[in-house]
């Protein structure tokens, strides 16, 4: 009974709370008033019986901390352990392959650039994971590294007439080089701090892609980027879109190669090891700055190169592509999907791309389920959907216990 | 012999209040010295100094390597004082909560290692051999301090004696030639203070390691000191053998009504 | 040198300074409380002008003067913010109070795009015209070349806002509670301070305040739309590090400083770079004195 009132209590106040902007809608020119009451309804029983879930988690969170400071082992999430298990995880890796190779033969060319998109993400999602997942600096300003890129690709075509693959370098060394240009000076900065400098070095690059219009067409943008060649090969409309699907596989292959070998290597370590504690971290003789600038500048590269694949697929850039709410989505699908891991980061990519594509009815919700998403994650599971495995070493005499 | 730590009149102001005032100290070669003195005279301001977390504000701090020339370490960037030689533990575990143990000493030997980014992307013969050669490495170390059935734990999840110990075996993987360590019997009951007497003895006759360190644990200092430095608001008021500091009037004045129990 | 048209920029500069400021005010206080940056807190001043938005067409529809419509549209906008703030603290932040740092600051930057979703979703994505509520003032009339009468209240406004503010904190019960937490929360519990209701507290104040910035600046500028709040937001932080974060004074020296340098760098130097002032700012204060103007840095423990 007490639960009911707390929530009735919790439904009352949710539904003051959103009185004024969901159900009154003033229409300021004809001065007329629409009221929408049913919304109310809506939210008082929705609250109701969110209310409950709420504090259902929030006990089981608690007594899960309890658990863990008794010393018990907590039994793994489904997710996890599906990840754990090789048995489980190579066939499932083997399926997963034969259908992303041959996705192009059986969905129309409309669904390949989804899943196209999906890749991008994919990749946008493990360069930004280098930065915040492994080494815990929090960049809210990753969209400029891609925006860097795609403009790249654009300028140098429209200049001097570079091709897609000559680009590519390039623009991965850019994104490289930009990174170092905005670690240099947050070097010193604490996380939040570091945070707000980066949403505002992402900000500052596309107002001045917007206002300098010598350099960069302003505001409209350059158009009429070519795609991508094979060997000098253009391909038709269609056919194109699937090429770029590839190009998009390799690329992301590519990627989960290296960061992979990245992160179980002595700088990935030394990543983890800045994000886990700093001072300590500098104690054991790492050089942070060394350590700050490499994460940057590696993560950074990433979003270059996928810039570029960016231009080269809508043939088109502009500085409305590269808001905050994409380094918001970037952000919030390695969040959801698992900070500093690599699987985690490609399935909360397929999650938030995919599924509101799918379901154009939630489409509208996107970004207001993402920034939902956020909060609930952190409060009840901070890790993500899948958590950073650490890797485990076997030597001959633990094995003899 | 010339010493292996060497503090010459040392300042460190905050502001207007002097943490250190002033202060001389010598480590040797295999000698473990004992920093006391009452809470906030200074003795982990001194320690922040001497591993390049605070630049002091006057003095000197010169290292001696066996065979290098003597140098100056004032103001170097941390990383490159546990470079240089010195390793230090805190007062309140810092170890890298979400690695494992083993991962924990591999960071120590970062500094012993020079895989950059092309080694680990392409994962080469050189940089294979270098990743053999530090997990071997650092599993040595850790059988020797007998924390290997520990091997593949996330730190977080350790008994409290067990952290305090691996970051011990953490500052050891650095390879130095002096561990600073700041009050590492804190928080540990009978049992676990014994053995961790016998572990420093241990990593001072085997390994050759001096060892400087902070402690409130009177009988564990008398214990394992050769040299005792009292300090007291930034000062050091005395120095000498347990025997000599037990009977010196200085310090029990320094002290009385401030018996540490800890 | 036209001095006239430098004393409108000065003017203008103070009118924006002054908004500034009372939003950094939610930053800084919510800062010092819990060491937290509210992204949030943009939205809520946001939210403050679409209730306000909202509740003077309804009074204007029912035919009221515009004095006391402008009355009752603030205190709705006050009240309705200061719930925001109050459940926003409730929802994202206090179950993270242990956490590690980064966790509330991802979970504010989710909270901050779930309100202007929110808000776009259940109103509108266009703009929408403001009503200027603030009447012209006759003896206002000569010096209109000047300043208007909304920038006048405005400045007024924030200066009242501010003794107000002061003297709360100073001298009641609530605001030495206050300093009492920010200083030490440990201690500060154990002599019998709530901590939980100290920090509801300073949520409901500073998102009130927000919502009197909303307010002012909607009737001042007269559209709104639900993105208002990121960029207000943003340079609202901009001016409390400016000042010193978690410091009251610095946090209104810091908007003012913003306003004019932004009014004056627009006036002089180029009108497109309005945006890239601000954040330039933002950098190099960050990386030449990162305690602010006014702020005492401070030495991490060890």
């Amino acid at each position: 009974m007490r639960e009911i009132i707390k929530s009735f209590t919790v439904s009352i106040w949710f539904m003051f709370l959103t009185f004024p902007i969901m159900v009154i809608k003033v229409n300021t020119i004809e001065k007329t008033i629409e009221w929408r009451w049913e919304r109310l309804i809506f939210v008082g029983i929705g609250s109701f019986f969110l209310s409950f879930l709420w504090r259902y988690l929030i006990t089981r969170k608690e007594s899960g901390i309890k658990k863990a400071e008794a010393g018990e082992e907590i039994k793994q999430p489904l997710s996890q352990r599906f990840f754990e298990d090789r048995r489980l995880f190579f066939p499932a890796l083997g399926g997963v392959i034969i259908l992303t190779v041959t996705f192009p033969l059986f969905f129309s060319s409309y669904q390949t650039n989804i899943m196209t998109n999906a890749l991008m993400y994919v990749m946008l999602g493990l360069g930004l994971n280098i930065v915040v997942g492994l080494a815990g600096l929090l960049d809210l300003g990753y969209v400029a590294f891609y925006a860097v890129g795609a403009y790249c690709y654009a300028l140098l075509n429209y200049h001097f007439g570079i091709g897609f693959w000559a680009v590519l370098p390039i623009a991965a060394a850019m994104g490289a080089l930009f990174g170092i240009l905005l670690g240099f000076p947050v070097l010193r900065l604490r996380g939040d701090y570091l945070a707000i400098v980066t949403l505002g070095f992402g900000e500052m690059i596309r107002l001045i892609l917007e206002n300098w219009n010598k350099f960069s067409f302003g505001p409209s943008g350059i158009a009429n980027i070519p795609r991508p060649t094979f060997f000098g090969y253009q391909f038709s409309f269609d056919h194109s879109f699937i090429y770029i699907y590839y190009l998009m596989i390799s690329l992301t292959i590519l990627t989960i190669f290296v960061v992979n070998r990245l992160q179980n290597s002595r700088i990935g370590r030394a990543w983890i090891a800045l994000r886990e504690d700093e001072i300590a971290c500098q104690a054991m003789g790492i050089d942070i700055r060394k350590t700050k600038l490499t994460a940057f500048a590696l993560g950074a590269t990433w979003a270059g190169m996928v810039g570029v694949v960016f231009a080269a697929k809508t043939t088109f850039v502009n500085p409305a592509s590269f808001t905050f709410m994409e380094s918001a989505i970037i952000l919030s699908l390695i969040v959801l999907g698992g900070m500093g891991s690599i699987i985690g980061v490609i399935l909360g990519a397929f999650i938030f791309i995919l599924l509101p594509e799918y379901l154009r009815a939630i489409e509208e919700y996107r970004m207001l389920v993402f920034g939902a998403a956020m909060v609930v994650m952190m409060v009840f599971r901070p890790q993500g959907l899948i958590s950073n495995i650490r890797r485990t070493y076997e030597f001959r005499s633990s094995k003899k216990q | 012999m010339e010493p292996l730590l060497e503090v010459k009149n040392l300042l460190m102001a905050f502001g207007g209040l002097l943490a250190i005032d002033g202060l001389d100290l010598t480590v040797n070669e295999n000698e473990i010295v004992a920093l006391i003195g009452p809470n906030g005279a200074g003795k982990t301001t001194l320690f922040n100094c001497i591993t390049g977390i605070h630049k002091p504000t006057g003095g000197d701090i010169f290292i001696n390597i066996s065979n290098k020339k003597h140098y100056r370490i004032n103001g170097l960037k941390p990383h490159k004082i546990t470079e240089s030689g010195m390793a230090r533990t805190f007062q309140n575990i810092r170890l890298f909560p979400n690695m494992t143990v083993l991962e924990n000493v591999m960071i120590g030997r970062h500094c012993r290692s020079h895989a950059g980014v092309a080694g680990a992307v392409l994962r080469n013969g050189k940089t294979r051999k270098e990743e053999k050669n530090i997990v071997e490495y650092c599993y040595n170390l850790l059988e020797k301090i007998e924390l290997d059935p520990f091997v593949n734990e996330q730190a977080k999840n350790l008994p409290y004696g067990v952290q305090r110990r691996l970051e011990i075996v953490r500052a050891m993987a650095t390879d130095p030639f002096l561990l600073l360590l700041d009050e590492p019997a804190a928080g540990m009951n009978n049992q676990e203070t014994k053995e961790l007497d016998a572990l420093i003895n241990k990593i001072r006759d085997e390994e050759n390691i001096a060892i400087l360190l902070i402690e409130h644990d009177m009988k564990l200092v008398m214990s394992l000191a050769e040299k005792i430095v009292v300090m007291d608001y930034g000062k050091k008021i005395a120095q000498g053998t347990p025997e000599e500091i037990k009977s010196n009037p200085v310090v029990i004045k320094a002290y009385l009504g401030e018996e540490d129990d800890t | 040198m036209d001095w006239l048209y430098f004393l409108e920029l000065f003017l203008s500069g103070l009118t924006k300074g002054s908004i500034y400021a009372l939003i950094a005010l939610g930053y800084t206080m919510v800062y010092g409380i819990i060491q937290l940056i509210n992204f949030a807190h943009g939205e809520v001043y946001m939210i403050g002008a679409f209730t306000g938005l909202i509740v003077a067409s309804i009074l204007t529809l029912l035919g009221l003067n515009t004095l006391s419509i402008l009355l009752l549209a603030s205190m709705a906008a006050i009240i309705y913010s200061a719930a925001y703030g109050f459940t926003i603290e409730k929802i994202a932040y206090k179950p993270l109070r242990q956490a590690p740092r980064l966790s509330p600051l991802i979970s504010a930057i989710g909270m901050s795009i779930f309100l202007q979703n929110y808000v776009m979703i259940a109103q509108t994505s266009d703009f929408m015209p403001f009503p200027s509520l603030i009447p012209d003032f006759e003896f206002m009339e000569p010096y209109a070349h000047i300043i208007g009468s909304p920038e006048l209240v405005i400045i007024l406004t924030t200066m009242v806002v501010m003794i107000f503010l002061t003297v709360l904190i100073k001298f009641t019960r609530i605001g030495k509670a206050m300093r009492a937490t920010a200083q030490d929360k440990g201690m500060a519990m154990l002599v019998g301070v709530n901590i939980d209701r100290v920090i509801s507290m300073t949520f409901i104040i500073g998102t009130a305040l927000a919502a009197v910035g909303g307010i002012l600046t909607a009737c001042h500028v007269g559209q709104i739309n639900f993105y208002i709040g990121f960029l207000a937001g943003l340079k609202a932080f901009t001016a409390a590090v400016l000042g010193g974060i978690g410091s009251i004074p610095g946090a209104v020296l810091g908007g003012l400083v913003l306003g004019l340098t932004e009014s004056f760098g627009t006036g002089y130097i180029s009108s497109d770079y309005e945006d890239v002032f601000a954040f330039t700012l933002l950098i190099l204060i960050l990386i030449f004195r990162p305690a602010g103007i006014l702020g005492r840095s401070t030495t991490q423990k060890v």
